[in-house]
């Protein structure tokens, strides 16, 4: 595990790590267990590790999964925010594991993890993504077009480009979707991310599907349940006006432009 | 245990799998089996581009692609197989615009181009805008793209599935696929796929190097499973260094960066990379760029307290072409360095980043027994597979390509095959060796643990086979390998459950990469010269006389069970090429 223990780099003199002026700190984890092979029940477990506090939250759940605990589940892959595996509910907020340093989330007390809410939990913070998925395919996530195909590209605008460049930075992570306090209480939500997902093709000029994507959203489960809260704004870890996309989908359904 | 049957099975839901899955869902009834959901494959990872002579900004032909893939392999590439490539990686490119991805366009809106390491104007004369791309998230792009159509065309998929290994049967004395088995992560249950076709895409295997650009679930298991029973891995030694990975954390900086302008720099500032490659200079391709750093810092003329690493410099590139043309990775320099590179350099240093070799396979994506027998029902496309259109040194954007190209053509013919062949007969008791291995790592009391030889094997390839080898470095590392694959029989875990067991997973996962470790550094052990990748400080140049062969690595397994590995050599195809000297 590669640590970004980087002070400003041509500093001269600068402390090395290890020595003297050790980067490490003392930070208790708390952390939800679940695993029905032992206990139906869940429980909150603590960690203490000696780490440097620029570090990831992903590192911190390593080193408790390689040196303390192996039984500790949870997914990863990539470790830098762009597959979208190690989406956790830290310190009571979404977030990626991997993309939050432990520096930035108050060390100094315990820093809490636990699965993302509204999903069931197969193990520890491991959730089942299926209902997740299956609202996201439900939403006709791909571009649909008449007539023959081109020869060469389809020609687009970088202006036309531009219109949905937002919504086509998504993971699939389910931050938004499990911050939700609508899906929350009712699963059968489509949640922020299938409609990110919509809104990223209902805006795409090459797009001719937009008509039937809106009367998918227009469903009781769809856009009009979203209450405002900007959670899922919040959640995302990349960025996404997600609340914004969300909007501009409420608004296409009642001005029929897009 | 559970059967299933298909005509066509797919290992892996990266690119190459998935863009295989759209061909061959549309042909045959087939199954995608991912160790993680599709959108989580490390093709998503990939930033900057994909090559394709679509000639959108300036004069530019496949030929000239197909020169500079040659040149770039340092003459290992199969020439047939590149020409392929650089040819159909123009409808490729066309394809997914069709599918819907959404490139960067030119003011006219055709698909934006820009330029890239070893791209050049016909044969070297000057960098060429070659690489189509979206953002720096052109691979993220491209699994959506590519999972959206999976999700319209019904692709069936079986997420979490681990496959752990191939059945191969003896047909009338010819070795044929049976089908995989397979271990759900959620169940702990043994799947058996039987298939008349099976495509291997399972990535690469970049995790035995601890400064590596790839994600923790590269871990080389297709090669493994191949190798294991008695296939051979071509090219092995061959292995990518990205010039630009965030210091020591191995993070990805796209080389996008270099051909968006930014500029390589060392502790007095200097553009070194003018000394070492003079017409193409930060743009020369990935091993020369990687040696030329690794030079710098070896003379003295790295940054930092410590001198080990380099600067990218993006300083005076106007904020405005780095928030549209590089978010993510001035957004990863932010956050994992607390860096803004509107106004400071980016401290970075080769990672390891991409296997060349691999699975060998012809031009249809069949994978072969040995030089030339193919194995009737077997494919492999991808990182995983070895064409070899990289030879010694893949160029940047052409992986996204080769997934894309090769995914296709294993698709379609894999499932052509599964419309005419019929099904071989599983093995009696098909799931014995799986079974048998998972149950033994969950009931063993051994006293080794998974993270300490990791660690172990990590730090031992990282310090002897990375840019810089030498016959002493890699005996080195072959006898440490061996050393720990011996402890590596007496390894336990903790978590003794059946359901999402990932410790289970991780000591399987390592058991991968010990044996693909040790096939690497006996490969490069025994290639007496340097090319591409593959540096040996002892035999500086390149010997076409002696070495312009790919490497064969064979398992064998003695009457005592002791097991080795045995090299062989398969020509290289040369069509119109003659190999010269390689000059930036």
């Amino acid at each position: 595990m590669a640590t970004p223990t980087l002070e400003k780099a041509d500093e001269a003199g600068a402390p090395e790590p290890g020595f003297a002026d050790s980067p490490y700190i003392t930070v208790t984890f708390r952390i939800r267990r679940f695993n029905p092979e032992v206990s139906e029940e869940a429980s909150w477990q603590d960690f203490q590790l000696e780490i440097d506090p620029k570090e990831r939250v992903l590192d911190a759940l390593h080193k408790i999964k390689w040196e303390l605990d192996g039984s500790l589940t949870f997914r990863r892959s990539c470790a830098h925010g762009i597959c979208g595996s190690d989406a956790m509910r830290i310190n009571g907020r979404n977030r990626l594991a991997c993309k939050t340093l432990i520096k930035d989330i108050n060390p100094e007390k315990p820093i809490t993890v636990e699965a993302i809410k509204g999903l069931t939990v197969m193990k520890d913070l491991v959730v089942d993504m299926e209902p997740f998925f299956q609202a996201y395919r439900d939403v006709m996530p791909f571009l649909i077009t008449t007539g023959n195909e081109p020869t060469r590209e389809r020609l687009q605008s970088a202006e036309d480009r531009e219109r949905f460049d937002d919504t086509t930075k998504c993971i699939l992570c389910a931050a938004c979707t499990s911050s939700c306090p609508v899906f929350w209480n009712d699963g059968q939500y489509f949640g922020p991310a299938a409609i990110v997902n919509a809104h990223r093709f209902i805006f795409d000029s090459r797009d001719e599907g937009g008509e039937q994507r809106l009367e998918i959203l227009n469903d009781k489960d769809g856009v009009w349940r979203c209450r405002t809260t900007f959670n899922c704004t919040d959640a995302c870890p990349r960025g996404i006006e997600v609340t914004k996309a969300i909007q501009e989908v409420k608004r296409a359904l009642i001005t029929r432009r897009f | 245990m559970k059967i299933h049957k298909y005509d066509t099975v797919i290992v892996g839901a990266g690119g190459a799998g998935m863009r295989a899955a759209i061909e061959s869902t549309k042909r045959s009834r087939t199954a995608v089996l991912t160790k993680l959901y599709p959108t989580r494959s490390h093709t998503g990872a990939a930033q900057g581009g994909m090559a394709a002579a679509l000639a959108n900004v300036e004069d530019d032909n496949w030929e000239w692609h197909t020169f500079d893939t040659i040149k770039g392999g340092d003459y290992l590439v199969d020439q047939d197989a590149a020409e392929i490539l650089a040819k159909e990686a123009i409808d490729s490119v066309l394809d997914l615009e069709k599918m819907g991805l959404p490139f960067n366009r030119t003011p006219e809106g055709k698909i934006d181009q820009r330029r890239f390491g070893g791209h050049s104007r016909n044969h070297g004369e000057a960098p060429v805008r070659r690489s189509c791309y979206a953002s720096d998230r052109t691979g993220h792009m491209i699994l959506q793209t590519l999972y959206q159509n999976c999700v319209k065309e019904g692709v069936e998929f079986f997420n979490e599935f681990y496959v752990l290994d191939l059945l191969l049967q003896d047909v009338d004395g010819v070795k044929k696929s049976a089908g995989v088995v397979a271990y759900e992560l959620a169940t702990g249950e043994v799947h058996v796929f039987q298939a008349k076709s099976i495509v291997f895409a399972s990535g690469g295997t970049g995790k035995f190097f601890k400064v590596t650009s790839n994600a923790h679930t590269l871990t080389g298991d297709g090669q493994a499973a191949a190798y294991r029973r008695g296939l051979p891995l071509e090219d092995m030694e061959f292995f990518q260094f990205h010039p630009t990975g965030i210091w020591r954390m191995g993070i990805l900086l796209t080389e996008g960066a270099r051909g968006e302008g930014g500029i390589l720099r060392n502790k007095d500032g200097e553009r070194f990379m003018e000394k070492y490659a003079p017409v193409m200079k930060d743009l020369a391709s990935r091993d020369v760029v990687s040696r030329s750093i690794y030079t710098e810092i070896r003379e003295g003329r790295g940054c930092g307290p410590e001198g080990d690493h380099v600067y990218l410099d993006l300083t005076h590139l106007p904020p405005e072409q780095l928030d549209a043309k590089l978010p993510d990775i001035t957004e990863f320099a932010r956050t994992y360095l607390g860096i803004e590179p509107y106004t400071d350099p980016i401290p970075i240093q080769p990672t390891a980043h991409y296997a060349m070799g691999g699975i060998p396979t012809n031009v249809e994506g069949e994978v072969l027994a040995d030089n030339t027998t193919v194995v009737p029902g077997l494919y492999a496309a991808g990182e995983v597979a070895c064409v070899s259109v990289h030879g010694a040194n893949r160029l940047g954007t052409n992986s996204l390509l080769d997934i894309n190209v090769f995914g296709r053509r294993a698709g379609i013919a894999a499932a052509e095959y599964s419309s005419t062949a019929d099904f071989v007969e599983l093995p009696e008791n098909p799931a014995e060796q799986v079974v048998e291995q998972v149950e033994r790592l969950r009931n063993s009391t051994g006293s080794e643990r998974v993270t300490e030889i990791r660690k172990e094997l990590q730090e031992c390839m990282d310090a002897n086979v990375m840019v810089f080898r030498t016959e002493q470095t890699i005996k080195t590392a072959v006898e440490k390998i061996g050393e720990l694959r011996e402890r590596y029989r007496n390894v336990a875990i903790q978590d003794k459950g059946k359901r999402f067991n990932t410790d289970l997973l991780e000591a399987i996962e390592l058991g991968n990469l010990l044996d693909l470790a040790e096939v690497m550094a006996v490969s490069a052990l025994a290639r007496k010269e340097s090319r591409g990748g593959h540096y040996r400080e002892d035999y500086p140049n390149r010997d076409d006389v002696n070495f312009m062969r790919h490497t064969m690595a064979y398992r064998e397994v003695g009457a005592d069970g002791t097991e080795s590995i045995r090299l062989d050599y398969k020509p290289v195809v040369q069509t119109r090429y003659q190999p010269m000297e390689r000059k930036y």
